[in-house]
């Protein structure tokens, strides 16, 4: 039985743990542009070729 | 969310909105990203694909048009967004869907210890699970079920109900039993019904409010704006660029050629022609001089002119219309959406069954403990978990179904609406029509002398040179090298070849009758008359036919005059009512109102915005003006008339799968409640009746996929 005094906070912080990255990715605008990171992988990124 | 950005680290500065309709790759992203801030007074861009706009940080006294000139170099049209519409975030969305995470996490982490009671855990375990549930589902209650709360509470303080009433009272009221029995060592707590509603009934106003930020975004990309502002002539004769709400009477400002107008005024200098179809429908352009008015909003076509401003901002003819619009919108926010109708029988129907049910088992001597645990059964069973999900997740669907076929549907309201509409009113020009004249003979012209004309059209901005461009580029034909070419305003073009001379300019009246003509004439050939018409619409004739079969009848309401009307009103056999002003638009729509009908009203130009904000529903093609874009309920795309009938089509399938949805959704509590009664729902079986319904309701409004067909 002592198990699940390991077990069940140890579930929950888990859950926690996805609930805060979930808020954390929204606060942060990593659902703003959902087409566009797509085709921002796309871009070859060697910008430094400015003339 | 840009300001957080790493590359816009140039807080400090002001930033701008542009809509870019057509970025549509990844190069796009990175010309415009990488290509801007290599003009001067530009110190950064970053592209939003998805809502395809682009936020552009620069410097104080760069201005707008000097961007909007950095974007076109890089081969792409833009429009300013006014703070309007770039103010409004997706907030609404976000926080919906943030107590829909809440509500999420909860529910699984209490099904977990929920499953262990139901398996048969006893005695102590069973309490500290209960006791573990009510610490997770406390808070989040409170969280998540705010929407509902705030809704609810609303609606009683105006002495009305609506769904969230029984929602909320369900879910606190089972909060606060089950807190009760936890408190107790009873055997039930119903923690995971009250947190599953929550997560349920959120998805549902989730799915909802997207569909909304969905289509405004789609909207507003298209938004084409009048003009943002207009350069004006200061007293020591500089010009200088003047925002549209800064412009005042009396100032004196410099409109280009292909520009629109941002004030009301008076032409103090020069002649030209003026587009004025934004206003009045009207599409054969008209010539204006010295001492006429003009109206913001129309275009100035061929000449540059001065103008005595008479009215800006607020008192312009523009902002009258803007007005009469908002006035006639009023009648469409009095519709009650279908499951609010629902609701105003639903709620007071639950409330009565849960409280009869409660007296009932006091009556037959339950005590009132387990008579409370049945009436919150009832309450809990009975909630309107399917229900909730019915309307919004079958108007989803169906949006995105029309949005593949290019029609933006603002709301799931707007579906409901125009499955409705029995009767049908049509503007001309623009939306029967394309909006804009086409060359109707071009084999009038000989092969040799085409490239001349080519050239000569080529070179000015008058919309039947533009049209006339168009069809010959449209047929090959490359223009000649011509001398000399020149422009005379309010007359035509001419140029030089070696030594003979060569005109495209208006005909003699006699000539042309009463339609669009323009005559080529060079040194010795006879004189060739070229005929315009604003061309009907792809499948307008079907389309109208569509509509016929759906039992919808169709007239058309035109500005125009009716020698104008005529020929589209015969083409396609349909009654006209002409030279309509707005206001004459908006009566013949009450009077059909009066008469029973519902009037879907389809036009493009301002002077058919009241009317497309007072019809019970109404439709724009993307290319209207931004007043007809925001009265109406729904855009579409393209060259053709027929999403007009795609959309009647999908709405009233739409319409069809909710009433389905409602049906399973009440049949699953008929049979469900007998049994609540009865006492013999546990945790369990709620649980499982309520996914269980919410699921096949979903599927039911996934078949919608194909309804625009």
């Amino acid at each position: 039985m002592t198990g699940i005094a390991f077990l069940i906070p140890i579930a929950l912080g888990l859950g926690l743990c996805g609930l805060a990255a979930f808020f954390w990715s929204l606060k942060n605008g990593q659902f703003d542009d959902l087409d566009g990171a797509a085709l921002r992988i796309l871009i070859e990124d060697e910008g430094a070729v400015d003339d | 969310m840009n300001a957080s950005s790493p590359r816009a680290s140039t807080a400090a500065l002001p930033e701008t909105l542009f809509a870019v309709p057509a970025m549509r790759c990844a190069a796009c992203i990175s010309k415009l990203e990488n290509g801007l801030p290599h003009t001067p007074g530009i110190a950064a861009a970053r592209v939003n694909f998805t809502a395809k706009r682009i936020a552009i940080s620069h410097l104080p006294e760069t201005k707008i048009p000097d961007i909007q000139r950095a974007i076109a170099a890089l081969g792409f049209e833009s429009q300013p967004l006014g703070d309007e519409l770039a103010g409004i975030a997706d907030d609404s969305s976000r926080e919906l869907l943030k107590a829909m995470a809440v509500a999420g996490f909860a529910m699984m982490n209490i099904m977990l210890l929920s499953v262990s009671v139901w398996s048969g855990a006893s005695g102590g375990t069973r309490d500290l699970f209960h006791w573990l549930s009510a610490l997770i589902a406390l808070p989040t209650v409170a969280y998540s079920g705010r929407p509902f709360f705030r809704s609810a509470w609303s609606a009683l303080r105006n002495r009305r109900t609506n769904m969230d009433v029984p929602i909320s009272i369900g879910v606190v009221l089972t909060t606060a039993l089950s807190l009760f029995e936890t408190f107790i060592g009873g055997a039930h707590a119903y923690f995971d019904g009250a947190v599953m509603l929550l997560f349920f009934l959120l998805t549902g106003r989730w799915l909802d409010s997207v569909m909304r930020d969905r289509a405004r975004d789609g909207v507003s990309a298209l938004l084409k704006h009048k003009a943002a502002g207009a350069l004006v002539l200061s007293e020591d004769a500089r010009s200088e660029w003047v925002l549209a709400d800064a412009l005042k009477p009396g100032m004196i400002m410099l409109v280009a050629a292909g520009e629109r107008l941002a004030a009301d005024g008076i032409i103090t200098k020069g002649r030209s022609h003026f587009d004025l179809s934004l206003l009045t429908g009207e599409s054969a352009p008209a010539t204006m001089m010295v001492g006429d008015p003009v109206h913001a909003g129309t275009l100035n076509i061929d000449a540059p002119v001065e103008i005595r401003i008479t009215a800006a901002g607020a008192s312009t003819v523009l902002a009258d219309i803007a007005r009469l619009m908002e006035d006639a919108g009023q009648s469409k926010s009095r519709y009650v959406r279908i499951a609010d109708r629902a609701a105003r029988y639903y709620a007071p129907a639950v409330h009565m069954l849960a409280l009869l049910s409660f007296a009932g088992w006091m009556l037959a001597g339950a005590g009132w403990h387990q008579s409370l645990l049945i009436a919150v059964a009832v309450l809990i069973i009975t909630c309107p978990c399917a229900l909730g999900l019915a309307v919004p997740a079958a108007q989803i669907v169906a949006a995105g179904a029309l949005m593949k076929k290019g029609i933006l549907v603002k709301d799931g309201s707007a579906l409901e609406r125009l499955a409705e509409v029995d009767r049908a009113l049509f503007d001309k020009t623009g939306t029967l029509t394309i909006g804009r004249p086409e060359l109707v003979n071009a084999d009038a012209l000989s092969a040799a002398d085409k490239p001349f004309v080519l050239a000569l059209a080529r070179a000015s901005r008058h919309p039947l040179s533009q049209a006339i461009r168009r069809a010959l580029e449209a047929e090959g034909t490359v223009a000649a090298d011509t001398e000399n070419i020149r422009e005379i305003v309010g007359h035509g073009i001419e140029a030089q070849h070696y030594a003979e001379r060569m005109q495209l300019q208006r005909p003699d009246p006699a000539d042309a009758g009463a339609s669009l003509a323009v005559q080529f004439s060079r040194a010795d050939a006879p004189v060739v008359i070229l005929k315009f018409e604003d061309a009907l619409r792809a499948d307008a004739e079907a389309t109208l036919r569509a509509l016929k079969a759906l039992g919808i009848d169709s007239s058309i309401a035109s500005g125009d005059r009716a020698e104008a009307v005529q020929p589209v009103a015969r083409a396609l056999a349909l009654t006209a009512q002409t030279a309509m002003r707005p206001q004459d638009k908006l009566d013949a729509i009450s009077r059909l109102a009066a008469a029973g009908h519902k009037v879907l009203m389809i036009g493009d130009g301002l002077n058919d915005g009241p009317a497309l904000a007072a019809g019970h529903a109404s439709l724009a093609p993307a290319s209207a003006s931004d007043a007809g874009q925001n009265a109406a309920d729904a855009v579409f795309m393209g060259d053709s008339l027929a999403p007009v009938a795609t959309a009647v089509r999908a709405a009233r399938a739409t319409q069809r799968i909710v009433k389905q949805n409602f049906v399973l959704a009440i049949g699953y509590n008929a049979i469900a409640v007998p049994l609540a009664i009865m006492g013999l729902v546990t945790p369990l079986i709620a649980a499982l009746a309520m996914s269980s319904s919410s699921i096949i309701v979903v599927a039911n409004a996934l078949r919608l996929k194909g309804a625009a067909r």
